[in-house]
């Protein structure tokens, strides 16, 4: 399709002046026809230059494009007839008052004042500090009834409220409203030295901390034009991976014990400890922070270290080829997966669902056959995707990444690494630049996109989690479903509660 | 007198016996699991807890956990455990017994339903539907033993010899009973494959859920409840599978105690080897007991004529 936006690299900054500035209707039917034809939003978001608002749009079709327009105050909602964009404009309307008109379900996402003081577009009173404050959708009817859960859960799970409503044991619409863990991330991240920038984007989500971590030194690097040597992009690979298989190995666990099939719950709880003993082996952390920093990594992989893991590996390899075929192919296991919490293809895309939950579903989408970054472009990246988008579907996506990553990983460990480790901070980024790095974390598509004025200050940084396109998928999945199977549904998406809530 | 001292070593060892399931459970998770003592040191913590009672609810939550443990305890008397003679028994006694255990149930239900929680709300619409089926379940399996004994009472089914009476006169399709009463005794109890004991997630929870709110030695009371509760059904099956007594009350005793040990450990295997139903297959898999029994009636009447 021809149109304006201008195609730009994952991971290569580009001068700002170079991002075509449209007229906000061009930019908005333009948009709207790429997303319409396949595309997907990747970075929709608003940015304060002199005197007014612009905004940016990434999108992606088999290219990363990109274009830019001065913000209105009001303007039609795009997400009336182009659903991926809902949730980026109803952030639009909380970060800095642009209302889109005629929006669908033009609800705040997190319960925070806008940066500007503008009148507030939901006309929330942000002194009363109860985010939940707001209308829920609700069913009438003489049988129905509703099922408020959280914000506080049991255990040591996260913050954030579900609303089901519900006619006997089936939910007719589960309605989920976050924001509890609100910390100001992007704009913390203006206001700190660059020193505590990295240290920051681990703590995005601490279980996507190489995820995070991989976003923002690339984007660093892109902008400080200091690209990490082979060795460093070797060891991050193995780190992203080796961060995929912890949480997919714990998430198999937590299926099984969800559906009180012990055995495997308790064999995978033992083993993602031990690939979080290997990230602690490669970094010092159980959960890889600290490796990854703009220029490469700041631990080597001597040859003790490689064969030591290696060595590790092939020990857990049979263990988890074991307990994954216990799992599967136990009959009442399957019985339970298999045709719960179905989403289907057409509402996948609608939603814009990213990673293994996406996959799930018929989208093949994976950042690091795509998009590749570090040492993904030398791999072979097996093309993922299930047709059922059930709790089975989104199981068995992660047992075949498991596979595969181990696969990956055992390569990587095959040949000596040489890296020289980064000891120093990075240097001024360039003025005038904008960059989006994307990764494929275990969630899915993580991005992260900087943009620098003309003294080269970091003006804008926009941070975007898997889990900000994936948490309306498990709303979709609890439609007709048994509220007694949201627990299940839940872990096998496993999102993040901070990650959404930055 | 020896009758009261096997209801007091009833109590005193229906702890034990639940702490039996979950060695099996972590036997086969790899791990070493709790102490087998475990359910003693519990119960001791939670008495001397105080208990915490929220505004909302009335007298009704406070009586709750007392009815259900009272009636687990007065079901007790009325068994024959180990083959000797209960401390009451009498004609048709056997129905008063279920609708006692009913009783509990009810108070417990009502307990939940005055908590105004919805969790609460959703466990006691589960607990009231499934123990319907397992009723008619064990109506069947009273039919065939009333029809083969010719008694309505639990002390002349299960005491001293009529186990063994039971087996000669319906032979093989007295399997399906006890197969039908380990179903019924999994629902009742609220065990995997129907329930999940285990689980955290008051979502799925069906019993657990309904005692959220209790605390304290009132949650003891709950807990030491179910643990009788247990003990009272798998006597039943223990009489049905070993139905042999010697005549020697020590002897008999130990064989007892050993095959309910064998019980339990088949509970704990069940709960280790599959994964819990959904929600709505559950009533299935509870009427296969009816089923079972259903069977296990019409082929021993016919073979009785």
């Amino acid at each position: 399709m021809q149109t304006d936006f201008l195609e730009i690299g994952n991971g290569k900054a580009v001068d700002r002046h170079r991002i075509p500035h449209l007229a906000f209707e061009d930019f908005r039917t333009q948009a709207m026809a790429l997303v319409d034809s396949g595309g997907k939003v990747v970075q929709y978001f608003a940015y304060e230059e002199g005197d007014g608002i612009k905004l940016l749009a990434v999108l992606r079709t088999d290219r990363l494009l990109t274009a830019g327009c001065d913000a209105p105050e009001a303007y039609p909602a795009m997400s009336l007839t182009c659903e991926p964009f809902h949730l980026f404009e109803r952030e639009l309307a909380e970060q800095f008052a642009i209302r889109p008109e005629g929006h669908p379900w033009l609800k705040m996402v997190r319960y925070h004042p806008n940066y500007h003081g503008r009148k507030d577009v939901f006309g929330n009173d942000y002194k009363a500090d109860i985010p939940g404050n707001y209308g829920y959708y609700a069913v009438e009817g003489e049988e129905i009834h509703e099922v408020a859960v959280g914000p506080v859960h049991a255990g040591v799970i996260e913050p954030g409220h579900f609303r089901f409503n519900c006619i006997g044991e089936r939910v007719l619409h589960l309605e989920i409203q976050l924001g509890y863990q609100h910390r100001g991330i992007e704009q913390l991240l203006l206001n700190v030295s660059h020193r505590r920038l990295p240290i920051i984007a681990e703590g995005i989500a601490g279980d996507t901390a190489v995820g995070h971590g991989l976003c923002y030194a690339q984007a660093i690097e892109a902008l400080t034009d200091k690209a990490p040597d082979d060795g460093a992009r070797i060891i991050r690979t193995i780190g992203l991976e080796l961060e995929r298989l912890q949480n997919h190995v714990g998430d198999l666990g937590a299926l099984s014990g969800d559906v009180a099939f012990l055995p495997p719950a308790n064999y995978c709880g033992r083993m993602r400890g031990d690939f979080l003993n290997m990230s602690l082996w490669l970094c010092g952390n159980r959960f890889g922070k600290g490796l990854v920093r703009p220029g490469g990594v700041r631990f080597p992989m001597t040859d003790v270290d490689r064969e030591t893991l290696a060595g590790r590996l092939q020990e857990l390899k049979p263990q988890v080829c074991h307990t994954i075929e216990l799992l599967f192919a136990t009959p009442s296991v399957r019985a339970r997966f298999e045709g719960c919490g179905a989403v289907s293809n057409d509402d996948a895309h609608k939603l814009g669902l990213v990673g293994p939950a996406g996959r799930a579903c018929g989208i093949a989408y994976d950042v690091r056959r795509e998009f590749p970054t570090e040492h993904y472009a030398q791999l072979n990246i097996p093309k993922n995707a299930k047709p059922t988008g059930d709790v089975y579907a989104r199981a068995r996506m992660r047992a075949d990444e498991i596979l595969q990553s181990m696969d990956i990983v055992e390569s990587l460990l095959e040949n000596p690494v040489l890296t020289q480790c980064v000891e120093t901070a990075p240097g001024e980024p360039a003025p005038s630049a904008m960059v989006v790095t994307l990764n494929e974390a275990w969630r899915g598509e993580v991005s992260h996109c900087v943009l620098t004025d003309d003294k080269g200050q970091i003006v804008r940084y926009k941070v975007k989690d898997p889990s900000f396109h994936n948490w309306n998928g498990l709303a979709m999945s609890l439609r007709d479903t048994g509220i007694s199977d949201f627990p299940l549904n839940n872990k096998s998406y496993n999102l993040s509660y901070c990650g959404f809530d930055l | 007198m020896t009758s009261v001292l096997f209801v007091f070593l009833a109590i005193l060892l229906a702890p034990f016996y639940a702490a039996v399931i979950l060695k099996v459970k972590a036997f086969f998770g790899g791990k070493k699991g709790p102490p087998l003592l475990i359910n003693y040191y519990t119960l001791v913590k939670l008495i001397k807890k105080g208990s915490v009672y929220s505004t909302s609810t009335t007298a009704i939550f406070k009586l709750g956990p007392m009815v259900s443990l009272c009636a687990a305890i007065t079901v007790l008397m009325f068994l024959p455990i180990a083959g000797q003679p209960p401390i009451f028994a009498f004609q048709g006694d056997i129905i008063f017994l279920l609708y006692l255990l009913g009783l509990g149930r009810f108070f417990t239900i009502a307990a939940a339903m005055d908590t105004a929680s919805p969790f609460e709300g959703m466990g006691a619409a589960r607990e009231a539907y499934f123990p319907i089926i397992c009723e008619a379940t064990l109506f069947m399996i009273l039919i065939l033993f009333y029809v083969m004994s010719g008694d309505l009472s639990l002390a002349a089914y299960f005491s001293a010899g009529q186990p063994a009476g039971f087996w000669k006169a319906a032979g093989a399709p007295l399997l399906f009973v006890v197969l039908a009463l380990f179903i019924v005794m999994l629902t009742e109890n609220s065990r995997v494959p129907v329930d999940d004991p285990a689980t955290h997630l008051e979502l799925t929870m069906i019993h657990e859920v309904m005692v959220l709110d209790h605390s304290g030695p009132d949650f003891a009371f709950i807990e030491l409840g179910s643990f009788i509760k247990l003990f009272f059904y798998s006597t039943m099956i223990t009489r049905l599978v070993c139905p042999v007594t010697l005549g020697y009350p020590a002897v008999d005793l130990v064989v007892f105690l050993a095959t309910m040990g064998v019980v339990y450990v088949a509970v704990g295997v069940t709960e280790s080897v599959m994964a819990r139903y959904r929600m709505d297959k559950v009533p299935q898999f509870v009427l296969t007991s009816f089923a079972l029994a259903f069977f296990a009636t019409v082929i021993s009447l016919e073979f009785l004529k």
